[in-house]
């Protein structure tokens, strides 16, 4: 491995490493707008200028690998001028409209201008104008005067998703991004050239004009929306609420996972979060009595179910849980389950579509913890529970935020189902036409207001953390399943969803040994373990 | 002073395109007599010959072909530079359309030296004629056996971008791909077309190879200058009385090519300044002149010999003007790859404009020059450099003249 010293300080990286990666090591920041690690090296910002000793003058740090024997200085006097100089450089057509523009806040020109440039503007003559406000998609927006011409958005496109829909036309300073005729960018993960742009070229339509970035707080989480398990940044508006008319969640964004999305995430995660705050969501615990509706507290809500299980036979209670459900969940309701005997259990319906797949990120499993309900030996037939519904054999059923009819299954089955049984509970964040044939509602928590765990497709457990209240009084699963264990006298139940993971580690041979802790921001990978029968 | 003519010795004949012309005067022989000989002393000869890339860089080409990979397994390529599109600069389209068999030749000579099997000639989009012909002179070779035995050549056409005469950016506009030029490392002699060892040179300098190879490198090599053997192709134009191509040592010295090949001053008879190898080359005042054209004695100059462009400006031309239309040149032509050069060749030619036009500002010279040797060396080739020596070469050495336009 080639050592080099950077700063006067040594450091030793795996061959093929360039001078901004080893630099990292050292705790010193080359500043950079064309280099991205998980593209091709271009060269063409010429920001990312050091200074080799033996070389006559500063050289690019991307593009030139670190050597045994290497002595490089990245804060030279000649390296501080080059950097100010491209960054003059840069700046001369900018529009310099940072108070209307969405990037503000989290922008590389601002930053380096700020860090490396405060010198006096010289340009006093006409700016190039170029497109701007140009949809190149359902997703992204492109205002071309802002844009540096880093190439990262044309290079993802052509390297990651290989779709190809970008490119840059004109030459010298008229050159533009763009769409190559007929070209639309759609593809399943467009998004992310919003993440990559360092500036305010390419916007999220979704998020532009929503909030400025700096009033948003952020939490580390994963993507629920499939069984890759994302790693994302949740980012949420608590302090100025009558922006973006209420609406919480401001955006999701890619956080980097080496060993599951690296620094990217599919189109359809990054936004599927709208059902967070949407009117459907689930506000009380309510009772429906014939077609009358009322809110109840959630003591009494608890009390009502805890009593409806003490009076059914536990042959006649039927469980259809979800995939959607944390690990902590999952546990509770098994503990649920064994406590009172419940056999009939299951969580897989067929989707009404079949889920699309692809080779890099998207899973056709569009469930965050399939794996987790399957360990926690939850993996029971729903077709026959449905049947047995039918059959009058089931007189209380315990739905998770499920809509059957939502399901491949015929409609006329589910509600056929629905009607035959007595006692239908629903817990989940929103409502939907399963929940207004419940005689329960309770609502649930989403994933971003809460704690928890999912397990991915591979067996890596990875941890989301809460990023805003829970709506109204809605609770985490874990939380509802506990007061119920609570209520049927089954002793004390965890209070944090941390504590329900520990009882899950110690009793589901696959999870031993994880904690929270060890499963830390980059997830921990499942011990071999068969699931609980 | 004149010197034997070499490369435009067949010019004066009518038929000089033809392969029967060209058999005439001794064509092929020097194939023949490569074909005898090893690959490393072919590019021995060259390296002996001190023959240099007569393009605008100079470089020695036999050092160039000697950094091919030996151990290369797969394919390696020769690629010709007929992107001939340096202002002031017209001598390839000459070759191609009078003596296109001796870039065939060269290159048949050229590619056993680099173990090339396919050679690519990227031609300027604009030059119709010397296509036209070239590709019939291909066609020639391969009905006469000379290519398709071992070498192909392929006729590839450009689409008007100056920076695809750049290497890099001629290898990428080759792939298909926007001429932009490449970042180095890698060398196109390690990774170049196609991801494959690749060696660019000039149309003229591998017209001179047969030459070399028939009649050995101390000749040529005598022709020229301690560092630099040879003739070549020097393009005059601008206040000349006889503008053209003239092929002469590369030792002549610019007053002699200018008095006594091109006939003298023209315009008002007094010579105000020089450029000697292209646009990209600085400028020389009149007392600068007496100085020899190969690389290095234009080097010493401060200037460079480039492509051999040479424009000529009497006492009636204005400098800022030149500086005006030269900017306009390059801030049109920037690939707009690098931030540098994209962004600083516009503005120095807004810049340059408005002096021309009355409306400067004190401080415009001194930003120019700051802009311009700021953004020097920094880019990913040497295009921005090649603007930056007129814009400042201009401006110091005349600079009353741009002063005398910008408003007290």
């Amino acid at each position: 491995m080639p050592k080099l010293t950077i700063n006067g300080k040594e450091v030793e990286v795996p061959p093929g490493t360039n001078l901004i990666e080893a630099a990292r090591k050292v705790g010193a920041e080359i500043p950079h707008y064309c280099y991205h690690p998980g593209l091709s090296i271009a060269g063409q910002c010429r920001l990312c200028m050091v200074d080799i000793e033996k070389t006559p003058r500063p050289t690019i740090a991307c593009n030139t690998q670190a050597a045994d024997g290497m002595v490089v200085w990245t804060e030279t006097e000649r390296v501080k001028e080059t950097r100010r100089s491209v960054m003059e450089f840069h700046l001369i057509n900018h529009p310099l409209d940072c108070p209307v523009c969405d990037q503000a806040g989290e922008c590389w020109l601002q930053i380096y201008y700020m860090r490396h440039g405060l010198y006096e503007p010289r340009m006093t003559d006409a700016k190039v104008h170029k497109p701007k406000a140009v949809p190149l998609g359902p997703h992204v927006i492109l205002d071309a005067e802002r844009c540096i011409l880093c190439s990262r958005c044309v290079r993802f496109c052509d390297e990651v998703t290989g779709t190809g829909e970008l490119g840059i036309f004109n030459r010298g300073d008229h050159s533009e991004i763009g769409l190559f005729p007929g070209k639309e960018l759609a593809n399943r993960y467009s998004g992310n050239v919003v993440d990559i742009c360092p500036v305010g070229a390419l916007t999220d339509r979704d998020f532009r004009f929503q909030v400025r970035v700096w009033y948003l707080d952020t939490a580390k989480s994963v993507c629920p929306g499939c069984a890759r398990g994302c790693n994302i940044e949740i980012h949420v508006n608590r302090r100025r609420p009558h922006h973006a008319e209420g609406r919480r969640v401001a955006r999701l964004k890619p956080r980097f996972n080496a060993d599951v999305n690296r620094w990217w995430i599919c189109d359809a995660g990054r936004y599927g979060f709208e059902f967070v705050d949407d009117k459907s969501r689930l506000l009380m615990p309510s009772r429906r009595d014939d077609e009358v509706v009322t809110d109840v507290a959630w003591d009494d809500a608890i009390a009502g179910v805890a009593a409806a299980l003490e009076r059914t036979a536990s042959a006649d209670v039927a469980v259809i849980a979800s995939a959607r459900m944390a690990n902590e969940d999952l546990w509770a309701l098994r503990r649920l389950l064994v406590h009172r005997g419940i056999r009939q259990v299951g969580f897989r319906l067929p989707p009404r579509t079949p889920g699309d797949e692809d080779a890099f990120l998207i899973r056709a499993d569009k469930d965050p913890n399939s794996r987790g309900a399957e360990l926690c030996g939850l993996d029971g037939d729903v077709k026959e529970i449905l049947a047995a519904a039918r059959a009058r054999q089931v007189k209380m059923l315990w739905i998770f935020g499920h809509d059957l009819f939502d399901s491949a299954w015929p409609e006329a089955e589910i509600a056929g189902a629905l009607r035959a049984v007595e006692t239908v509970v629903f817990v989940g964040t929103n409502g939907n036409a399963t929940s207004e044939r419940a005689r329960w509602m309770l609502p649930a928590a989403a994933w971003v207001e809460r704690e928890g765990t999912y397990t991915n497709f591979l067996g890596r457990v990875q941890r989301f953390r809460q990023a805003a209240e829970p709506l109204g009084q809605a609770l985490p699963e874990w939380d509802i399943l506990g007061r119920v264990l609570v209520a049927l006298g089954a002793g004390a139940a965890p209070s944090r969803a941390e504590r329900w993971f520990r009882e899950l580690a110690e009793a589901v041979p696959a999870f031993a040994g994880l904690t929270y802790q060890s499963i830390g921001d980059a997830g921990a990978v499942l011990s071999a373990g068969r699931p609980l029968p | 002073m004149m010197s034997e003519k070499i490369l435009t010795r067949n010019f004066g004949r009518i038929d000089s395109h033809t392969l029967t012309a060209y058999l005439e005067t001794g064509g092929y022989a020097a194939w023949q007599r490569a074909q005898a000989m090893e690959p490393a002393a072919i590019t021995e000869e060259v390296k002996q010959s001190n023959l240099r890339g007569l393009g605008g860089a100079g470089f020695p080409t036999g050092t160039k072909w000697s950094f091919i990979p030996k151990n290369h397994a797969g394919p390696v390529y020769l690629v010709i530079n007929a992107d001939e599109g340096e202002p002031g600069t017209f001598k390839d389209r000459y070759l191609l359309e009078r003596e296109p068999h001796a870039l065939i030749e060269g290159m048949l000579i050229a590619a056993r030296a680099i173990r090339s099997a396919t050679g690519f000639v990227y031609i300027r989009g604009e030059y119709v004629e010397p296509w036209r012909k070239f590709s019939a002179a291909v066609r020639e070779a391969y009905d006469a056996g000379y290519l398709g035995k071992g070498f192909d050549v392929v006729v590839h056409r450009g689409a008007g971008a100056y920076i695809c005469g750049e290497e890099t950016g001629l290898i990428s506009s080759l792939e298909g791909k926007k001429g932009w030029p490449k970042v180095k490392p890698p060398f196109p002699a390690i990774k170049g077309a196609f991801g494959m060892p690749t060696i660019v040179n000039n149309v003229e300098t591998i017209c001179h190879v047969p030459h070399i190879v028939n009649r050995g490198a101390a000749w040529f090599a005598a022709l020229g200058t301690k560092t630099q053997g040879g003739t070549r192709i020097f393009s005059v134009s601008g206040r000349v009385r006889k503008p053209g191509i003239y092929e002469a040592s590369v030792a002549i010295t610019l007053r002699q090519l200018i008095d006594e090949l091109a006939g003298g001053v023209a315009g008002n008879g007094r010579l105000k300044a020089v450029v000697p190898g292209g646009s990209s080359a600085p400028i020389l005042r009149s007392d600068e002149i007496d100085v020899t054209m190969d690389v290095d004695g234009l080097r010493n100059a401060g200037t460079m010999a480039g492509s051999a462009g040479v424009i000529v400006m009497d006492e009636t031309v204005s400098i800022p003007e030149a500086l005006m239309v030269v900017a306009r040149f390059y801030a049109h032509e920037s690939c707009g790859q690098c931030t540098p050069c994209r962004e600083s060749t516009g503005w120095i030619y807004k810049m340059c404009h408005r002096i021309v036009e009355g409306h400067g500002r004190k401080d415009d010279l001194d930003k120019i020059l700051d802009v311009a040797k700021r953004g020097a060396g920094t880019t990913i080739c040497a295009f921005y450099d090649g603007a930056v020596g007129p814009y400042i070469s201009y401006i110091e050495k005349f600079r009353a003249e741009f002063e005398a336009l910008i408003p007290k």
